[in-house]
């Protein structure tokens, strides 16, 4: 009996060393990493085309056979809703297994999740939401983001107005977060660089006439009217600056840059400005790269245009995970310390975190209105001289 | 101030004043015949645009380009589709509810105002986005300084006139005219004078929502632009001014109109820092003359109403 159960033993602990040795040669250590955004609701395709765009970077990591780890993503819907949000993001957070996660697409879900996130001391990168506040509206460690915000997209837009020379401005805004946000960020930056203002209108977001706002601006006579807020009033005043022959130039945010801005102007939009935070995926640095990669794929939708943001970010999360090894602490405080000399390369150009991990080196993309299409500066008839902006 | 601009700023507020008195007339003609308050009224106005552009639309895909033919025809078709909706609503949905609290009137309309915009929003192609509409009137401008007078705001502010003069006649210098008048003054003694009720209700509600329909082209073709949310503010505009002006009297609705853009573009004016605050300004000041004078400006003679 002994020998036979001693025969057993020895079979077996032979089949364990096998097993054991076959392992350390084969299978790499496993780890968890979390994406959140959108995947239902009006969002969704922004958010599918950046959860595919996440997936991408685990598996071009995963079949790199210099990598350490076999990462496996966590994907969670957060449904463009903070309530829905934070329970994503408390999952996240509690499951100790995840390291760390790109997380968000919509500015209310992020705002409200950071909180989450620096309770469990889960390191993520934010990577489509715009909000400043989200970065800039507290000091947790945990907190960073690689897209730009609207104070990248009025600081790009001021540098570029005043470059072109021109100095009066007057600007309209509407009274909400977004258009109070554009006023104080362009305003600033305008004063910095040079411009003038010489007059600010609040307006309502429903507002219809704004002919004795218009009136005013023309007594005012300024070169550009800087207009932070949506396409609708947008529409409206574009049509009555032509209707009071007003021959300022307009200057708007990323809020009309949009097809609707342009078919509800028709002519009247030409040569309108606008600015925009990230790029149309080809232009980027490695824009080409990342799209031949994920056609590769075949992932049944496209990036959408955050996409390379989210890919951005995971592949981020997942160098710094190679460098420190999966410990949320390590990481967090190497993602901090992603700035400077140390900066990171990736395929939406250099990534440098600031003291509230917002990404400084921001893409920002400049459009005018040709021919009916909101067209990337460098590329329009316009930069190149072939026409003129009104003013110029 | 120099003359060029307070010439903008009397041309901008007379253009303003006159949409806010068409609306502020369609809501002072209901409740003198039937003692109603209709806020479905700004919807039918936004309806009215829509039927406008989308004729406008069938005219350019069926080869009419001529714009004078098209201006006619715009406002025809709207006009005319708008006063049988309203007809359709005073038959349908408001006098049988006659005999109900007003509450109840009131309460209906709102909702149907709702149901109007919802529906332009959903079934108008792209209904929920600004559209663009066409310039239909010669847009030859002349400055004068900082005065940019053009052709077509002085023959939009013309035709207003023209239709409230008309409206000025037909209530006070025909036979039609007389019946309104003796259906808002007292219905018992007009029915037992031969005049039919239901008739002279019907098209009075034709009557206020055409105006609603001009006023909506109107609206369209002074700001090139028309959306399905367009109704609300101007519904709540004209009504104070309906209300501010004397509630059931056709010249204190024009002169509340006119009072009201008055105040709006003086709240611009006065509070440059300011202009967000226009239209608290704006409601604000009527809130202080309904203080002042609670039947409004021109009251009823009889008025046991409000």
């Amino acid at each position: 009996m002994t020998a036979i159960r001693f025969r057993h033993v020895a079979v077996f602990a032979a089949a364990l060393a096998l097993g054991l040795a076959s392992t350390s040669v084969d299978a790499k250590p496993k780890v968890k990493v979390g994406f959140i955004g959108p995947l239902t609701g009006g969002t969704s395709s922004n958010g599918i085309g950046g959860r595919n765009s996440a997936d991408l970077a685990v598996r071009l990591r995963n079949a790199d056979p210099k990598a350490k780890y076999e990462y496996e993503l966590i994907v969670l819907d957060d449904e463009c809703k903070p309530n829905i949000g934070v329970l994503a993001a408390t999952k996240l957070g509690a499951n100790k297994d995840v390291i760390a996660a790109a997380t968000h697409y919509c500015s209310a879900v992020a705002i409200t999740t950071v909180d989450v996130y620096h309770k469990f001391g889960l390191p993520i990168i934010v990577w489509g939401a715009v909000l400043p506040d989200i970065t800039y509206g507290n000091d947790y460690k945990e907190v960073h983001r690689v897209n730009g915000t609207m104070i990248n997209q009025n600081e790009t837009a001021a540098k570029f107005m005043t470059g072109l020379g021109y100095k009066t401005w007057a600007i309209i805004h509407d009274t909400t977060d977004y258009g109070k946000g554009h006023n104080k960020y362009f305003s600033k930056f305008l004063i910095e660089n040079g411009g003038k203002i010489l007059g600010t209108f609040g307006v309502t977001s429903d507002q219809q006439d704004f002919t004795a706002e218009l009136t005013k601006i023309k007594s005012l006579n300024p070169e550009v009217i800087y207009f932070g807020g949506l396409t609708p009033i947008g529409v409206r005043i574009l049509a009555q600056m032509e209707k009071l022959g007003l021959k300022a130039l307009l200057e708007g945010t990323s809020g009309i840059v949009s097809d609707t801005f342009l078919k509800g102007s028709g002519p009247l939009a030409e040569g309108v400005l606008a600015f925009r935070e990230g790029a149309p995926t080809e232009k980027l640095p490695g824009g080409k790269f990342f799209l031949e990669q994920y056609k590769k794929q075949g992932y049944s939708d496209p990036p959408e245009a955050y996409g390379a943001f989210a890919f951005t970010a995971m592949s981020l999360i997942l160098d710094t995970i190679e460098a420190v090894g999966p410990d949320r602490k390590k990481v967090r405080d190497a993602l901090n310390n992603v700035r400077g000399a140390n900066a990171a390369d990736s395929i939406t150009g250099k990534v440098d975190f600031d003291d509230h991990g917002q990404n400084t080196i921001a893409v920002i993309t400049k459009y005018v209105a040709q021919d009916g299409k909101w067209t990337v500066w460098e590329d329009s008839e316009y930069a190149k001289g072939l026409r003129k902006l009104k003013g110029m | 101030m120099d003359v060029g601009l307070f010439g903008q700023y009397v041309m901008n507020g007379l253009m303003l004043g006159m949409m806010y008195a068409l609306v502020a007339v369609g809501f002072t003609l209901f409740f003198g015949v039937l003692n109603v308050i209709n806020f479905s009224h700004g919807d039918v106005l936004t309806v009215g645009a829509f039927t406008g552009l989308a004729t406008y639309l069938g005219l350019s895909a069926i080869g009419v380009s001529w714009a004078p033919a098209q201006v006619v025809i715009v406002l025809l078709v709207a006009t005319t589709c708008m006063a049988g909706l309203g007809a359709v609503i005073a038959r349908y949905l408001v006098l049988p509810l006659k005999a109900a609290p007003a509450l109840n009137t009131l309460l209906l309309t709102l909702m149907l105002g709702t149901v109007l915009r919802e529906a332009v929003r959903l079934f108008y192609p792209l209904g929920a986005n600004p559209q663009r509409f066409p310039p239909l009137l010669p847009t030859t401008a002349y400055s004068f300084g900082n005065f940019t007078l053009r052709v077509d705001s002085v023959m939009l502010l013309l035709a207003g006139l023209a239709v409230i003069v008309g409206i000025h006649l037909v209530i006070n210098k025909t036979k039609l005219g007389l019946a309104i008048r003796a259906v808002a003054q007292d219905e018992e003694t007009a029915k037992t004078m031969g005049i039919n009720f239901t008739l002279i209700v019907l098209v009075t509600f034709a009557i206020g929502s055409g105006l609603a329909a001009f006023a909506g082209i109107l609206h369209g073709l002074y700001y090139s632009e028309i959306n399905f949310a367009m109704g609300l503010l101007l519904g709540v505009i004209g009504f104070s001014s309906a209300i501010v002006g004397g509630l059931g009297n056709i010249y204190g609705a024009i002169i509340g109109g006119f009072l009201f853009a008055a105040l709006q573009t003086i709240g611009v004016l006065a509070m440059p820092f300011a202009s967000a605050y226009k239209d608290v300004f704006a409601f604000g000041v009527i809130i202080l003359i309904m203080a002042w004078r609670p039947t409004g400006l021109i009251s009823e003679k009889i008025s046991e109403r409000v």
